[in-house]
C-alpha cells in the first residue's frame, strides 16, 4: 500500500527476512499514521523513502537469509542514499560489523560487535526479557519526546558494543552491564528494545520516525 | 534496572472472558477485548490469553480476539490452551500474538518445545506447567507434580525436572501455575515459584492464588518470580493495574511506572 503523503507518495516499507513477526510492526506504524509494506524485495528497498529492519531470532540465521535475497546489499543501498532507516532489535544488532552469535559478519553500519550476555549472579536471567529504562546519553531527534528514564520493552541475548560512544544514544543497565541500547549513524537510528511492543512511549518513538528526515 | 512485570491473564471461552475455580467451575465474566484495553490503558505489562474452549472449530474466534485486541493494545501478547503444532503456533503469530505457551501439549510430547523454539525464537517460547503439590517421594523428589487437562489429570513427572527440561528444550520462559493455589487468592504458592526461579536461569512467571496486593509483592520479593499473573483481581474491578503497581512500587519493588 502507498500512503500518500502531502500530495507525494511516500513508499515506507518493513524488511521481511524471516526473522519474526513483522505484522506487529505495521500494525504499529499504522496506529501512528505511518502506512508500512512488508517486502522482501531488494529493488523496493532501495527505491522506499523509509525502511523499517525489525527481526528476533539469531543473528547468524538473519544475515545468512538477507544476503540469500540479496537485501543485505539493498541496506546498504538504501543507508548510503541517505534516507532514514530504523532498526529494531536484531536490526540493531546486524547493523555492527560482527555478531559472537554464530561469529558472523554483518552489515557494518557501525562499527563494533555484538555479545552475549554473561553473568557470574545466576538470578540475573538470559534472555534479558521486560521492561527496563533508557538513559538517553546523547541527544538525538528522535529521541525528543522520550524522557530519560522511560522503559522500553526487551527481549535478546546479545547486545550490542559499538566501538566509538560517538554512535551510542541511548543505554540500558542489566545485571552489571550497561549496554547500548539505542545506537545510531547519520540517516541510521536503531533500538534494541522492542518500540512497537513499548505501549504509548513506544509509540511516539515511532511516530517521531514517521517524520524523521534522516538528519 | 529490570522492571517486575504484571502480566493480566485472560481465560477465553468462545470468545467471552471466563474465570476459573481451581481449574473447574467456569463462568463468563466479560468482553475480553475491552478488558484488554483497559488494562492496557492502565500500565499493563503483558497480556496474555488462555484459550479454553474446548473444539477446534471454535479457535478461529480466539484468533479474531488476538487479531482485535494486537490492533489497540501495544505491548507483549501471549496465547496459551490447544496448541499443539508449529502450525497452531504460526496462525497465532500472524493473528498478533507474540509468544506461545504450550502446556499439556508438551507434557505428552516434549518435543514440541523444541520445535517451537526453533520455529519462532526461544524468547517467544513459553512453558506453562499446571502443578499440584504432593508428598516428596523417589519418584516425585521436589513434592511437586506436574498435572495436565486443568489439573484432573496426574502424570507422574517431577515439577523441579520438568522446569529444567523445559529450559533445556528451549523455552524462554517458564509459567508456573499452582492448581492448588489457583483461584482460592490465598497467595501464591512461594515456595514451588521459589524453588523453580533458583534453579533455571530463564525468567519465571508466578501464576495462581492472586487476591491481594501483598501476594504479589511476596511472590516478587521471596518467591524471586520475574513477573507474576494476576486475573480475578482485576476482572471483577477489585484492583487497578495502576494500584497494583503504585503498592509494588513504594515497597521498593522495580515496576514500570510512567507509560
Amino acid at each position: 500500500m502507498l500512503g500518500l503523503n502531502l500530495g507525494v507518495f511516500m513508499l515506507a516499507v518493513i524488511v521481511d527476512y524471516d526473522a519474526g513477526n513483522l505484522r506487529s510492526v505495521q500494525r504499529a506504524c499504522y496506529q501512528v499514521g505511518l502506512d508500512a509494506e512488508i517486502t522482501e524485495d531488494p529493488d523496493l528497498v532501495v527505491k522506499a523513502d523509509k525502511v523499517i529492519f525489525p527481526g528476533v531470532g539469531s543473528a547468524e540465521s538473519a544475515m545468512s537469509t538477507l544476503q540469500f535475497k540479496g537485501l543485505d546489499q539493498a541496506l546498504m543501498e538504501f543507508f548510503n542514499s541517505g534516507k532514514p532507516l530504523l532498526g529494531i532489535c536484531l536490526g540493531l544488532q546486524i547493523a555492527l560489523e560482527f555478531s559472537e552469535e554464530g561469529n558472523k559478519q554483518c552489515l557494518g553500519i557501525i562499527p563494533g560487535a555484538c555479545e552475549r550476555f554473561s553473568f557470574s549472579n545466576r538470578a540475573v536471567k538470559v534472555p534479558h526479557i521486560g521492561w527496563n529504562e533508557l538513559e538517553i546519553v546523547q541527544d538525538h531527534p528522535m529521541l525528543r519526546s522520550i524522557h530519560d528514564g522511560d522503559e522500553f520493552y526487551f527481549v535478546h541475548s546479545y547486545f550490542a558494543h559499538p566501538e566509538s560512544e560517538k554512535h551510542v544514544f541511548g543505554r540500558t543497565t542489566y545485571g552489571d552491564i550497561k549496554f547500548a541500547s539505542v545506537i545510531g549513524r547519520e540517516n541510521f537510528f536503531s533500538t534494541q528494545f522492542h518500540l512497537e511492543k513499548s505501549g504509548k512511549i513506544g509509540l511516539r518513538l515511532l511516530a517521531a520516525f514517521s517524520g524523521w528526515k534522516g538528519d | 534496572m529490570l522492571s517486575k512485570r504484571i502480566i493480566g491473564c485472560l481465560d477465553v471461552r468462545n470468545g467471552n472472558l471466563a474465570k476459573s475455580v481451581k481449574f473447574v467451575d467456569t463462568r463468563d465474566i466479560g468482553d475480553p477485548i475491552e478488558k484488554a484495553k483497559q488494562y492496557y490503558d492502565d500500565g499493563l505489562d503483558e497480556l496474555v490469553f488462555y484459550d479454553i474452549t474446548a473444539s477446534s472449530d471454535e479457535r478461529n474466534i480466539m484468533l479474531d480476539v488476538v487479531g482485535q485486541v494486537a490492533r489497540q493494545v501495544y505491548i507483549p501478547l501471549s496465547v496459551g490452551g490447544g496448541i499443539r503444532s508449529i502450525d497452531d503456533a504460526q496462525k497465532l503469530l500472524w493473528a498478533g500474538a507474540e509468544k506461545i505457551n504450550v502446556n499439556s501439549a508438551a507434557v505428552m510430547r516434549p518435543a514440541i518445545i523444541a520445535e517451537c523454539a526453533h520455529a519462532i525464537g526461544n524468547q517467544n517460547t513459553v512453558l506453562s506447567m499446571d502443578i499440584v503439590k504432593v508428598v516428596a517421594s523417589r519418584d516425585l523428589p521436589s513434592g511437586y507434580e506436574i498435572v495436565i487437562n486443568g489439573g484432573r489429570k496426574r502424570m507422574g513427572i517431577d515439577a523441579l525436572d520438568w522446569a529444567l527440561k523445559g529450559e533445556e528444550l528451549g523455552a524462554g520462559e517458564l509459567v508456573i501455575n499452582s492448581i492448588d493455589a489457583d483461584g482460592t487468592r490465598d497467595g501464591y504458592e512461594i515456595a514451588l515459584t521459589r524453588m523453580i526461579a533458583e534453579a533455571v536461569s530463564i525468567p519465571v512467571i508466578a501464576s495462581g492464588g492472586a487476591g491481594k496486593p501483598e501476594h504479589l509483592y511476596e511472590v516478587l520479593t521471596e518467591g524471586c518470580a520475574d513477573a507474576a499473573l494476576v486475573a480475578s483481581m482485576l476482572h471483577y474491578n477489585e484492583y487497578k493495574v495502576s494500584e497494583l503497581k503504585a503498592y509494588l512500587n513504594d515497597r521498593g519493588v522495580k515496576m514500570r511506572m510512567h507509560y
